[in-house]
């Protein structure tokens, strides 16, 4: 066989054994040899490591001693290292498409346990490779330019930190929040543990600073509608909802809330979960930003009837912020790079109907409780029972909903520690009998376990076992009027009942509700319970499989408030190296079309979902764009005269792979 | 081939995004699957040309499995549906060339379900196991010597071999 430029082909095959990742199911000599019998290979060599640096210099040395060239690596997932092999061969001299990867180890040998199936199964998939690897041609990589601007999506406290990160260091951040107030979870929160420091002391600087900051613009109660486009040029479509309130004139004096025709305030209000009301006129939270108002169209009477006094109004004045004219805004950006951090959702304790929550009124969730004894609470930080009373004993009821089959499987991370910290916090504030009741107590990370140990000296009482019911009916007079939990005592190996006044739910998080739209809309995959996939779970945490858009936080799955800082910080500096690459280097896969053989069929025009073919009517002739070309293959399998090529996964390419896996028995 | 130790071979076709990075996912998570498969990667779905199929297939292959992102998943928005469209139309071919239908498959497999890509290749490899070798090649030879004996005993000039026709159609 004779490559395109006539020189007889000189093909290196290596074996990589990966430590016994794949040396102990695959035969990785048996494989050398039979590789070394295919034609056009000239050296077959099986190594330990090839990913390692002897293991790329091996390659390096042997393309020049040997002149070689084809190379042929059969290792990891070519999703992997395909990168490093062809920064190898580059290195030798080669071009680096020149080069093919045989997948053994995630397809062959962690898959498979018979040895002799799977060493053939190597054998056959790299005679596929050497076959195909015969037919490359040396490709030129395309660069496309970064677009500086970046979008954050979401502004909890991940958001809030990349947006900074980023717009620190000079980049033009947008960042888009849905709620009317950045800030999130953490601003819901008391303490942070396990430092117990005020969680508002340590937000409250960077959301002012997120407003104040002349490289952001922050667009809340706004969704990301619509992304077009691809890394370095996304053209994304936010959607503005109405306020009716105009931000830059709301000077946030809440007159206007005063005033409202509503004298008290009537409707659940979000921040405090439920436990407080609010007006149809409202400030989201004391320290909310923007520090503007905001009105909600399913209470307000004018905006549900127009036949409002409009009170508010008048306290406005000349301010004239409040405009119930206005509407529903869509906003076109243009950004070269995106960072997703939109957060959890907490379990709903009401598919657990055992333990009572929505029935007996005294078991909370932990937000619930965390907004109970937080000073911006509704009760100004007094933790009180329905009855107005004090409580004498709380129990926390550890994993509601998490680890369980049942329910959700994973482990929230968060919700032990969670605990241990409002059960100090009781302690300390009113000296309740404070019981926790964990499957196992998991506290880890720095300083974790010195904090259970603190809420161990602060005398919490630790009660280990799943708790099978919570109920409000006495079996004694201690138990009178209390709520009763059950568990089964598994230390002391017994079920026990006991009294409490008020049970709070330790429940785990949840991917967003809207998770899957908003997974589709930022092409994103997802894993099999809804947290947004990073493309690996060690060496590319933040990164997805769609290049330029990025994960930070609890979208990815639980954690706490450190690691969700760590990741903005990560997938802000990801964004800043790659904007500060100045472009990124594109696969050569585009398809092109060969002029002559074309039939001028049109067929292919309306399959490129990217507009890239055009149609030249006076040559009767289609061509395809390569600037616009993504490298789907979908017009080359389509196109009736076979007159569409597609560089690096060519017909004959793949004709020669499917000869090759079946050539060997 | 001797029926006794007669294994499948299925070739698979994996689209890069969604099918084949669940099949790394399924090698990460040490699943443990039929070792009759080889995955071919592409980069869409959309991209498995019809002929591929009928290639594997021509070459010895007893089944073909086509791997894409789940409907409106496709990374390139809809090249699935593409696919959707030429698998239906190969399972209409295969039919009227006598092979069974159930010898293709087409699954959409996202990039976490690796637990998927291990029970859809087991259950592939089973049903092919039931239906036995298909011998493509081994049939269109048979097919030529046939053909070829009955010219001679007709005494037909310039005998062209209609099995080998039929293969440069697949071919193209
Ligand atoms: S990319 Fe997976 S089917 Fe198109």
């Amino acid at each position: 066989m004779k490559v395109k430029d006539d020189q007889p082909l000189r093909i290196g095959f290596y074996v990589c054994h990966c430590g016994h990742n794949i040396a102990g199911v695959v035969d990785c000599a048996a494989v050398a040899q039979y590789a070394a019998t295919l034609e056009g290979v000239v050296l077959s060599r099986d190594y330990k490591y090839m990913c390692s640096s002897p293991g790329q210099e091996l390659i390096r040395e042997d393309i020049r001693d040997h002149n070689l060239n084809r190379v042929v690596v059969a290792s990891c997932s070519p999703l992997l290292h395909e990168h490093t092999f062809r920064t190898a061969v580059a290195a030798g001299g080669l071009n680096p498409f020149l080069f093919q990867m045989v997948n053994i180890r995630e397809h062959d040998a962690w898959v498979h346990t018979d040895k002799a199936a799977a060493t053939d199964k190597a054998k056959a998939l790299a005679a596929a490779a050497i076959r195909r690897v015969a037919r490359h041609r040396p490709l030129e990589t395309t660069r496309a330019p970064i677009h500086p601007d970046v979008l954050v999506v979401g502004g909890g406290i991940s958001g809030i930190h990349a947006a900074l990160t980023l717009a620190n260091a000079g980049k033009k951040v947008y960042l888009v929040e849905r709620d009317p107030s950045i800030g999130g979870h953490m601003a819901q929160f008391d303490k942070t543990f396990p430092t117990l420091d005020c969680a508002a002391c340590i937000l409250t600087p960077k959301m002012s600073a997120v407003r104040a900051h002349k490289n952001i613009v922050l667009w809340t109660y706004s969704e990301v509608a619509k992304v077009e486009g691809y890394v370095g040029n996304y053209t994304v479509t936010v959607r503005r909802k109405a306020r009716y309130v105009q931000e830059e004139l709301c000077v946030g004096c809440q007159e206007c809330v005063e005033a409202c025709v509503f004298k008290e305030p009537k409707f659940p209000d979000r921040f405090n979960v439920g436990l407080s009301r609010r007006k149809p006129i409202y400030m989201p939270f004391p320290q909310a930003v923007p520090q503007a108002v905001v009105i909600d169209p399913e209470r307000c009477i004018e905006l549900k009837t127009g036949k409002c006094k409009k009170t508010c109004l008048e306290a406005c004045a000349d301010r004239h912020a409040i405009d119930f004219q206005q509407k529903e805004e869509l906003v076109q950006i243009h950004v070269g790079s995106m960072i997703v951090a939109t957060g959890y959702e907490l379990f709903d304790p009401r598919r657990l109907p055992h333990y009572g929550y929505g029935r007996y009124p005294d078991v909370l969730t932990t937000l619930e409780c965390e907004r109970l004894i937080s000073s911006s609470g509704p009760t100004g930080g007094e933790l009180r029972l329905h009855s107005g009373q004090a409580p004498t004993a709380v129990g926390f009821v550890l994993c509601a909903g998490s680890r369980d089959y049942k329910t959700n499987r994973w482990c929230s991370r968060t919700c032990c520690m969670h605990s241990m910290k409002l059960a100090q916090i009781i302690r300390e504030r009113t000296g309740a009998e404070v019981t926790l009741f964990y499957i196992d107590i998991r506290a880890p990370g720095k300083g974790g376990e010195e904090f259970y140990d603190r809420a161990l000296a602060q005398g919490v009482k630790f009660v280990r076992g799943r708790v099978a019911e919570v109920s409000d009916c006495p079996l004694s007079p201690a138990e009178q009027g209390k709520l009763i939990v059950r568990v089964e005592d598994t230390l002391a190996g017994m079920v026990r009942r006991i009294p409490l006044d008020m049970v709070v739910l330790a429940v785990g998080m949840e991917p967003q509700a809207n998770a899957q739209e908003v997974r589709r809309i930022m092409n994103m995959s997802c894993s099999a319970e809804g947290w947004f996939l990073e493309k690996h779970p060690k060496m590319a945490p933040v990164s997805t499989f769609t290049d330029g858009v990025f994960i930070a936080g609890c979208c990815q799955g639980p954690k706490d408030i450190p690691d969700s800082i760590a990741q903005a910080g990560a997938a802000a500096a990801e964004a800043l190296a790659l904007i500060d690459a100045g472009g990124i280097d594109q696969e050569p896969n585009t398809a092109y079309i060969s002029e002559e053989d074309c039939s001028g069929c049109k067929s292919c025009v309306d399959l490129c979902p990217y507009k890239a073919i055009a149609f030249d009517p006076v040559k009767e002739k289609a061509s395809i764009n390569a600037a616009l070309c993504k490298g789907c293959g979908v017009c080359v399998a389509a196109c009736p005269s076979g007159s569409i090529g597609q560089n690096l996964f060519e017909d004959q390419e793949v004709f020669e792979e499917i000869e090759g896996v079946l050539a060997h028995a | 081939m001797p029926e006794n130790n007669w294994q499948p071979r299925i070739v698979a076709f994996f689209c890069s995004w969604c099918t084949y990075t669940a099949a790394d996912l399924a090698g990460v998570s040490r699943l443990k699957y039929a070792p009759n498969i080889r995955i071919i990667r592409l980069m869409c779905s959309g991209r498995v040309d019809p002929q591929f199929v009928l290639e594997a297939l021509a070459r010895g292959a007893d089944g073909v499995l086509i791997g894409g992102c789940h409907p409106g998943d496709c990374h390139y928005a809809e090249g699935n549906f593409k696919t959707l469209r030429r698998y239906q139309m190969l399972r209409r071919v295969l039919g009227a060339m006598g092979i069974s239908e159930e010898r293709i498959r087409l699954e959409w497999i996202s990039a976490s379900e690796g637990e998927r890509v291990r029970m859809v290749i087991n259950d592939l490899v089973e049903r092919i196991r039931i239906l036995g070798p298909l011998d493509l090649p081994g049939r269109l030879a048979a097919c030529d010597a046939e053909l070829g004996a009955s010219a001679q005993a007709l005494r037909l000039p310039q005998y062209r071999q209609p099995a080998a026709d039929l293969r440069e159609v697949i071919h193209g």
